[in-house]
């Protein structure tokens, strides 16, 4: 399959991991941080650790977008849609995050109105085909949705549809990624970059983190072929003593990021002063509401919203994951109490989830190696 | 006779969706609540199929229920899906199905036209796999519920001789076969559902599969140790069931499951993993190795049967689990479908 196949060839990529292994100085011990979500479920979907020196440790990052959101945050978007004429719509990865009083999906089999969409165009069209109900979408996600949530605004204005509105709750990467090296447990050598995000806020952007703080970030594609060339990447860059940002994904991610896609976030959105993040507290600046001149189809301004805050269960260990400071099988949950059938928090959630991926591709198979001796 | 307390282990609050997709959460109703209270305590791993004794006679019985939306779908319907099913459950149990029964239960308002045309597909399909439908029952339940029709279907069928499956039999070393390329028949449905803005020339792979079955068994019957047709949680949950029901690990070559390419790019589009999509014309069987060259062939050489390949083996370790291992050196767990990705697919 084109597109595809020519990124996971094995020659290519026993050429990636040789080069790998000369490039990679045996007394260090790396440790990259994959920001984006995407990028850990690809790591333990194609068994990539498995290929990397033992001293090359990859750290899963805060780029999933279902994980970092506070369950407040659920529950205030379950409570607008209590009233029996809203229709819930929200994406799949959504559906089994659990709020205080059960999750979407659960909320469903109670008889709330719950619908999956793929995008939220297809939630607008379904105001426009139900005139008499209140569509109302659960919007989640980095700058990797936010600019189809705005299209989807500024159709719903110039088709003046009043029965739609959205619950935003963009966040925005690059404050993430600050506060993960403001972090006094952060060690992190250097930065696989986000793929999706990157191609609409281009590469430029990251230019601080190389500058500022000193560490190489490279702008990565999902294959394997693509993961581990950006590892060969940064550690050329380690090995040269250099921090700059490069661009891997070069046939997605334009450097100066998808103007049109800025302009339309620019035209709807607007940052919040600051928004609470799962495990990580109050970040500022750090996600976007819906500007004024769109307040009719702000979810926030038409309902009442009641605020919620909760606080994770005391025993999961959810920002420690996410901050990179934990593995996911360190947390005393894992695997117990908190599964992808039941979970705990959200990390255990979403396929681009770091527990989740853990759970399904790696954490059986390390076990089940380490009970027959064989080297993990 | 002294009475046991049977013990229930289910404890979800609700029934979900999940819980009828085949997956983890099916598992643990059928093996929390069902099993416990209606067979007792000296259950085998549960199958499609339960072989009995009836006066002396031995016979294979199964039942399956069909609420597939919508009604037609590129490559079949319901009302054929409803035979084939049944014929298949029967078929990877070693058994021939001889008679059907059918219950439909139908939506006030459903058109006469629609409902003739699943009866006519129904007819067609049972003709095609040799077998005859011999009573039923009719519901009619308030417009609105039941999506038009559901329909049950129950058989009753003669075992093979000379085949025996047990997954206790299975062996390290064994060959895991399957019979041709997989998930057409979910995203079939999911591409019909037109939520997707997707569009791919893609039939299901509804069918009967006792043809091939017949034809493997002619050549391999002694060696042939387990079947399954990976229906709702596709090819990875049944080889899960495998792997726990036998206590051994399943290795899986990646590249040797056959999967066409517009499967493979509506699940890498979607994010879905082939292996758990469902599929209603295929299935699974371990065969032990010194059979397994010959089955290969028997299946290859059979119509319909030209993909089969030998996608797997049975090892030791890790128990209870089955690997992935691709062709790079990478490798990962395969674990059983867990909740539900995919809207009702049959």
């Amino acid at each position: 399959m084109k597109f595809v196949d020519e990124f996971r060839s094995p020659g290519v990529i026993a050429r990636a991991t040789d080069e790998i292994r000369r490039l990679a100085d045996t007394q260090i011990h790396y440790r990259f941080m994959e920001v984006c979500g995407g990028h850990t479920h690809a790591i333990y979907r194609f068994g990539l650790k498995d290929l990397l020196p033992s001293n090359i440790e990859l750290v899963h990052g805060p780029g999933c977008p279902v994980c970092v959101l506070p369950m407040g945050r659920i529950d205030d978007g379950l409570s607008m849609a209590q009233d029996a004429n809203v229709v819930f719509t929200a994406f799949g990865d959504m559906m089994r995050v659990p709020g205080t009083s059960g999750s979407p999906l659960e909320h469903k089999a109670r008889g709330m109105d719950v619908r999956i969409v793929y995008s939220p165009s297809d939630a607008l069209r379904l105001a426009q085909k139900n005139p008499d109900r209140h569509v109302m979408f659960f919007a989640i996600g980095f700058e990797t949705t936010a600019p189809s949530t705005a299209l989807t605004l500024m159709r719903a204005r110039a088709e003046g549809v009043r029965n739609f509105s959205v619950f935003c709750n963009h966040v925005t990467i690059i404050p993430a990624i600050r506060a993960i090296l403001d972090s006094p447990d952060m060690r992190i050598n250097a930065f696989i970059g986000p793929g999706h995000v990157s191609t609409v806020i281009g590469c430029r952007p990251y230019e601080w983190i190389a500058r500022n703080e000193g560490k190489p970030i490279v702008v990565s594609g999902f294959e394997p072929v693509d993961v581990l060339q950006s590892v060969v990447m940064l550690l050329q860059q380690l090995s040269r003593g250099e921090a700059k940002v490069e661009n891997q994904y070069k046939r997605v991610v334009p450097w100066e990021g998808n103007r049109a896609a800025l302009k339309a976030m620019a035209e709807v959105f607007e940052l919040r002063p600051y928004f609470e993040w799962r495990g990580m507290g109050f970040i500022s600046q750090s996600a976007l509401r819906i500007r004024d001149s769109y307040a009719q189809w702000d979810a926030e301004q038409r309902f009442h919203v009641p605020g919620v805050r909760v606080t994770d269960p005391k025993a999961a260990q959810c920002g420690e994951v996410l901050k990179g400071v934990l593995k996911p099988a360190q947390c005393k949950l894992f695997g117990k109490e908190c599964t992808p059938e039941r979970p705990v928090g959200a990390l255990m959630v979403s396929s681009e989830g770091a527990c989740a991926a853990y759970f399904n591709y790696e954490h059986r198979k390390v076990s089940a190696l380490t009970s027959i001796g064989a080297p993990v | 006779m002294a009475s046991v307390l049977p013990k229930i282990r289910f404890r979800d609050p609700q029934i979900e969706m999940a819980h009828g997709a085949g997956g983890k959460a099916s598992r643990r109703l059928v093996e929390g609540l069902f099993a416990p209270l209606l067979l007792g305590s000296s259950i085998e791993p549960l199958s499609d199929a339960a072989h009995l004794e009836v006066n002396g006679t031995r016979i294979a019985i199964t039942a399956d229920s069909f609420v597939v939306k919508p009604l037609r779908f590129p490559g079949g319907s319901i009302g054929e899906l409803a035979i084939n099913g049944t014929v298949n459950d029967l078929a990877v149990s070693g058994a021939r199905a001889q008679a059907l029964v059918v219950t439909y239960v139908l939506e006030s308002g459903l058109s006469t036209q629609i409902l003739e045309a699943e009866v006519r597909a129904m007819a067609k399909a049972a003709a095609a796999a040799g077998v005859v439908v011999v009573g039923g029952d009719t519901k009619v339940v308030e417009n609105g519920k039941a999506d038009g029709m559901y329909i049950t279907t129950a058989g009753v069928g003669a075992p093979m001789p000379a085949i025996n499956l047990t997954s206790a039999s299975v062996r390290p070393g064994d060959k895991v076969l399957l019979s041709g390329p997989i998930g057409d028949h979910g995203i079939a449905i999911l591409l019909a559902r037109g939520d997707l803005e997707l569009e791919a020339d893609l039939c299901s792979d509804t069918r009967s599969v006792l043809p091939l079955v017949e034809a493997l068994a002619e050549v391999a019957a002694p060696g042939i140790r387990w079947m399954r047709d990976p229906t709702r949680g596709g090819v990875a949950t049944s080889l899960n069931e495998l792997a726990r029901d036998c206590g051994l690990a399943v290795i899986l070559s990646e590249d040797a499951v056959p999967i066409r390419d517009m499967v493979r790019g509506a699940c890498e589009l979607l994010g879905l993993d082939p292996l758990h999509i469902a599929n209603e014309g295929q299935f699974l069987a371990v065969v032990a190795a010194e059979y397994a060259d010959a089955a290969l062939e028997a299946l290859r050489g059979t119509p319909g049967g030209h993909q089969a390949a030998v996608i797997g083996e049975i090892v030791e370790q890790p128990a209870g689990t089955v690997l992935g291992a691709n062709g790079y050196g990478g490798t990962r767990v395969i674990d059983m479908l867990v909740g539900d990705p995919l809207p009702r697919i049959c």
